[in-house]
């Protein structure tokens, strides 16, 4: 008896999270960059082999626990026929394979986002992260970025970069804000650093996850798709206000950008 | 193999008086129950704290009972600020990870059972086991003295990444002196390691009783002699890293402190530190430890398991160990996948993916062992049983995010949300703790000379099963919306939606938590009122069943012991004990 | 606070309020009748006081959604009247002075603001934190004469209430969570005025001749000497040099 309830308790608890997965009752939100799509793919292949394997699992769980389940006593034993060698094989076979599939079909989509240098036309953007906020620069007209100087960095002041403004020509022009505007299906190239600690620079719809190391600049590059207003998320525990490190990215056509720019240069 | 009499007369005589027999004993069975005991304590402690943090994170303004009283500061009115959340946070990690999951199924029972199933009167070094244990302990005494510093406990979670927990005070609330006891606690706690796992190395290479070959030994054993393989390589790696954390915070070194930082407008005095230096070192232990955890329970689920099926393992005793040990080697080379978005070169995301994809072969095939042994089986339902069961299921379903996470392109959507959480509360938490329950269960009768209460057990098993489940594998799905772990409140945008799930969540665990309770009350019932337990209840074949329930001083009362047979000798209501001479049946 | 810091804050309001009574004693007629009044003015034009975008944190956006809040390291009203200047008696104090103020100072946290950006209390005096705001503050007391302190006020809480021991001009006060929200705390000893909008400021001080010290944040200190007899004002001006 006991060994039926448990083949039928894990049969509904396979059930029920092959519904939730199926359904979609909790998934990924709209893909909104050009590199995404594979990543959604390969998210969506993983979730098609691991499942097939995930309910295969349980369901010989389940279905040895319902038949052998009730000791009879007098019933001799029988071995597996075959032993282990089918197991094996089977393990070495099936998993290999997914792993070969998963290996090539998941470094295509690794190498999308990590492997293709940026376009030289790319629209560059400076992060910098810092407790507990995100920070933007843009080269402003004479695209070139100021030199940072962290020993100016005053946020009282609003000098969230370090720029030294009265001595640097190429900070003059720079423009710094607290949103990340960028224009519609144009690459986009930014370079991360933060100036305390570990964060992380996340927008679920773009599929761009990565940290920020402090010392190291990082660049990440990408194109959106969409244009619209979405959330940039810190990922990387970085102390008492985590939770709350948040900023906006919002993908604009490609005039509202240039407006955008012009409007934050205004009020530098 | 050779010769233990000469030996056991050597080892020391019967303590006398409390504190030499019960406190500062270096009786191994004393030991194991010392640390079982400490398994206990801090899977309540570490349990509490995580129903602090679940409350906090469903109802946010809701005042926690008791948490105002234990920190007025972090806490003030029972509603926990955002770094006593963290610390709640970091302190469960640290005290689930360490000093049950670490500590209880490797040295609780290990030590109990290790020296009995080889057949020796002791541990090879009674002493160095004695000193492991109270290191431990003041390890873990100042871990939980953290709690009461004006400073509190630290808030940058077990993994303690630099340089948020290396910079000092100037972070933020949290990273003052509990960090620096953090590192002093865990730097004990990996010098604790490393003795126990020499003792367990060397204890199991020489103090084999006569006929006590490799393949004689049982598969609780054969885990632990590869974990403590594993452990003794991976600790020594923590040991440094914790000092020189320690050193970076309080001796002015720059190990994991880039220069040009600045904090409230103010430059660090630091230069030429590595971050990522520090996630490498930490990772470099931090894999091989998930499966520090993972195979004593790998352990003891291969040696409860046939006892109850009445028939051996597939494959016998050379699959299992084989993939045992092949997950054990190949843990120290899978680090990097924890990395995957830290900055790290994305072509060294690729060396790591593909190892860590390998290493679910010996996994599937432990798995598939433990699976397919059923097969053909005669099972007698004891909760133990139950408990392997419970355990096969939850590992396939903690497995499976694996093929998720050891991808690098798949893992950055899903790094740090709350799918890994589920992932690794179901492998390396749940897995083994409910490993650690079938070997509580299984071994309590020799271990206190008591049988426990089965109905309790059983109502035990069922709650914690399907509870287990709709924790973590709702926060497996919640995290494919992107819901970022680690977080105190949910006011992203995004993440305010998900607050009925949360509380779900949040309802399920405290449930869980409820349901621990039965058990607390069945180990305290029946260690003074349970049944007399039988010198072998289970009919089991292995060493420990061939002795007194609990063993006396020595373990076998003097008594040589030869063994003859593997520990699977079982087949059907028939079996035969390892140092019976009688014909094999299984053929193992 | 911490109970030890609450120890001190208690034992030297008992000490302040024990020499008070000594005093009081003796100079019964002469305590309080004086006062320093005067304008704090800026020569020059004030830097430009860049805007704050408060994105990250939508309700406090939403609350200056009209008028954008700009930095306030140098405020100047109309008539160029400079503004958060702190007055204090520097030298010259007697013992004769009231006893710090046993009603506390407020500083209250609101669109994610500090009001007022510049709070003096007098050491030992009482200050009252205060978060108006449905999202999580920090407070981090950057001070160095006295014990630093960082402590989180999460929505609806209990005000925080904090003390200082000792003079400490000044102490930076600010909110990690979000970094553009930043204030100072002076504690001075004896009495003290800030000037407003207009420049204008005012001190109650027993008769008898001071130093006084005017402080900016921006511009630093200056002094001047005054003599204060009893029952009539005496006027003193500060100027500060725009750089």
């Amino acid at each position: 008896m006991p060994g039926k309830v448990f083949a039928v308790v894990v049969v509904i608890i396979t059930l029920a999270i092959g519904y939730c997965v199926v359904a979609h009752v909790w998934w990924m939100p709209v893909d909104i960059s050009v590199h995404g799509p594979n990543i959604d793919h390969q998210i969506e292949e993983t979730v098609f082999g691991a499942g097939i394997l995930f309910i295969a699992g349980q369901l010989v769980l389940a279905a040895f626990s319902f038949l052998y389940g009730d000791s009879k006593g007098a019933r001799k034993m029988k071995s597996f026929p075959g032993g282990a060698k089918p197991l094996i094989i089977f393990a070495f076979v099936v998993v290999g394979i997914e792993i070969l599939v998963l290996s090539f079909v998941g470094s295509k989509a690794w190498g999308s986002v990590y492997f293709t240098p940026p376009d030289p036309n790319s629209v560059r953007v400076d992060v910098q992260a810092g407790q507990f906020a995100f920070y933007f620069r843009y080269p402003g007209s004479d695209g070139k970025f100021g030199p940072l100087h962290p020993e100016l960095i005053n946020e009282g002041s609003q000098n969230f970069f370090g720029l030294d403004t009265d001595h640097d020509a190429d900070s003059k022009d720079d423009i710094v804000t607290a949103e990340l505007a960028i224009p519609v299906n144009k690459p986009v190239l930014l370079t991360l650093h933060s100036k305390d600690m570990g964060h992380s620079f996340d927008v679920r719809e773009l599929r761009v996850q990565q940290d920020f190391v402090p010392g190291i600049v990082i660049p990440i590059h990408f194109t959106a798709t969409q244009t619209g207003k979405f959330e940039i998320v810190c990922t990387q525990l970085c102390g008492l206000g985590h939770y709350n490190m948040k900023a906006y990215l919002e993908v604009m056509s490609q005039p509202d950008f240039d407006n955008w720019v012009k409007q934050q240069a205004a009020m530098q | 193999m050779h010769d233990m009499t000469a030996h056991a007369a050597a080892h020391h005589a019967p303590p006398q008086g409390f504190i030499r027999k019960y406190v500062f004993s270096v009786d191994h069975k004393v030991i194991g129950i010392q640390y079982t005991a400490l398994g206990l304590v801090s899977a309540f402690i570490g349990m509490a704290l995580s129903w602090a943090m679940r409350i906090h994170l469903a109802w946010p303004t809701a005042s926690i009972p008791f948490l105002g009283t234990l920190s007025p500061n972090g806490a003030p009115g029972g509603v926990p600020t955002p770094e006593y959340y963290l610390s709640l946070m970091t302190m469960h990690g640290t005290i689930m990870a360490f000093f049950l999951l670490t500590a209880a199924p490797m040295a609780g029972f290990g030590n109990f059972m290790l020296p009995i199933h080889v057949g020796a009167a002791d541990m090879a070094f009674p002493r160095l086991n004695m000193a492991s244990f109270w290191v431990t302990f003041v390890g873990f005494v100042l871990a939980c003295a953290t709690f009461f510093i004006p400073d509190g406990p630290p808030l940058s979670g077990w993994t303690a990444y630099a340089p948020l927990s290396a910079v000092g005070a100037v972070a933020g609330p949290g990273q003052g002196w509990g960090q620096n006891l953090w590192g002093l606690s865990i730097a004990l706690f990996c010098v604790a390691s490393l003795l126990g796992a020499l003792n367990f190395i060397v204890t199991t290479i020489d103090l084999r009783t006569k006929g006590m070959t490799l393949s004689r030994l049982p598969l609780a054993t054969w885990a632990w002699f590869i974990n403590a393989w594993v452990s003794l390589l991976a600790f020594a790696v923590l040991l440094p890293t914790c000092l020189l954390l320690v050193l970076d915070r309080l001796g002015g070194t720059s190990f994991f402190i880039p220069g040009g930082l600045v904090i409230n407008d103010k430059m660090l005095p630091h230069s030429g530190g590595s971050p990522l230096l520090f996630q490498h070192l930490f990772w470099f232990f931090g894999h091989p430890e998930v499966y520090i955890i993972i195979l004593p329970a790998f352990g003891i689920v291969a040696h409860v398991m046939p006892t109850f099926t009445r028939k051996p393992l597939v494959g016998g005793w050379k699959v299992i160990t084989y993939a045992m040990a092949a997950i054990g080697g190949l843990s120290f080379v899978v680090w990097g996948h924890h990395m995957f978005v830290s900055g790290m070169s994305p072509y060294m995301a690729m060396v790591f993916s593909v190892p860590t994809l390998i290493i679910t072969i010996p996994s599937v095939i432990a798995v598939l062992v433990f699976a397919f042994s059923l097969y053909g089986a005669n099972m007698r339902f004891t909760t133990p049983m139950l408990f392997c069961l419970g355990f096969i299921s939850l590992f396939i379903s903690g497995g499976i995010g694996g093929f998720f996470l050891a991808q690098p392109a798949v893992d950055s959507y899903l790094h740090a949300t709350s799918f890994v959480v589920g992932h690794f509360h179901f492998t390396m938490g749940l897995s083994a703790v409910f490993a650690a329950f079938a070997g509580f269960y299984y071994w309590f009768p020799k271990m206190w000379g008591r049988m426990m209460n089965e109905t309790l057990g059983k109502i035990h098993f069922w709650l914690s099963f399907v509870l287990v489940y709709c924790v973590f594998m709702t926060l497996h799905l919640m995290g494919l919306t992107g819901s970022v772990r680690r977080y105190s409140q949910f006011v992203a945008d995004f993440m305010v939606p998900l607050t009925p799930t949360n509380r779900f969540i949040t309802i399920a665990a405290l449930l869980l938590g409820a349901t621990q309770f039965i058990f607390f009350y069945n180990v305290i019932w029946s260690r003074f009122k349970g049944p007399k337990a039988a010198d072998n209840p289970w009919q089991a074949t292995t060493l420990e069943w061939d002795t007194t329930s609990p063993p006396p001083f020595d373990n076998f009362g003097g008594r040589q012991m030869t063994v003859y047979h593997g520990p699977m000798e079982y087949d059907g209501d028939a079996f035969v004990m390892q140092t019976s001479t009688e014909k094999s049946i299984a053929g193992t | 606070m911490k109970v030890g810091r609450k120890v001190v804050a208690l034992t030297s309001a008992l000490l302040i309020f024990a020499f008070g009574l000594l005093y009081s004693g003796r100079t019964v007629s002469a305590a309080s009748t004086g006062q320093v009044t005067g304008t704090v003015k800026l020569d020059g034009t004030a830097p430009h006081q860049k805007p704050i975008d408060m994105g990250k944190e939508p309700i406090c956006a939403a609350v200056h959604k009209d008028k954008p809040v700009t930095t306030e390291n140098v405020v100047v009203g109309a008539n160029g009247g400079l503004a958060n200047v702190v007055v204090y008696i520097s030298q010259g104090l007697t013992g004769n002075e009231a006893a710090a103020p046993s009603q506390p100072v407020q500083l209250e946290q609101k669109g994610c603001q500090y009001l007022p950006h510049v709070v003096v209390v007098d050491a030992g005096q009482h200050l009252k934190i205060v978060n108006a705001d449905q999202t999580s503050h920090n407070i981090y007391a950057q001070a160095t004469k006295n014990p630093p302190w960082n402590k989180s006020q999460p929505p609806g809480a209990q005000p925080l209430d904090a003390s200082w021991t000792n003079e400490e001009i000044a102490i930076p006060v600010k909110c990690n969570v979000h970094p553009w929200m930043h204030a100072y705390v002076v504690v001075v000893k004896g009495p003290y005025g800030v000037s407003d909008d207009s420049g204008s400021f005012k001190l109650d001080v027993p008769p008898g001749t001071y130093t006084l010290t005017a402080w900016h944040e921006t511009y630093g200190t200056q002094t001047q000497n005054v003599t204060v007899a009893a029952g009539k004002p005496a006027a003193v001006n500060f100027t500060f040099k725009a750089k």
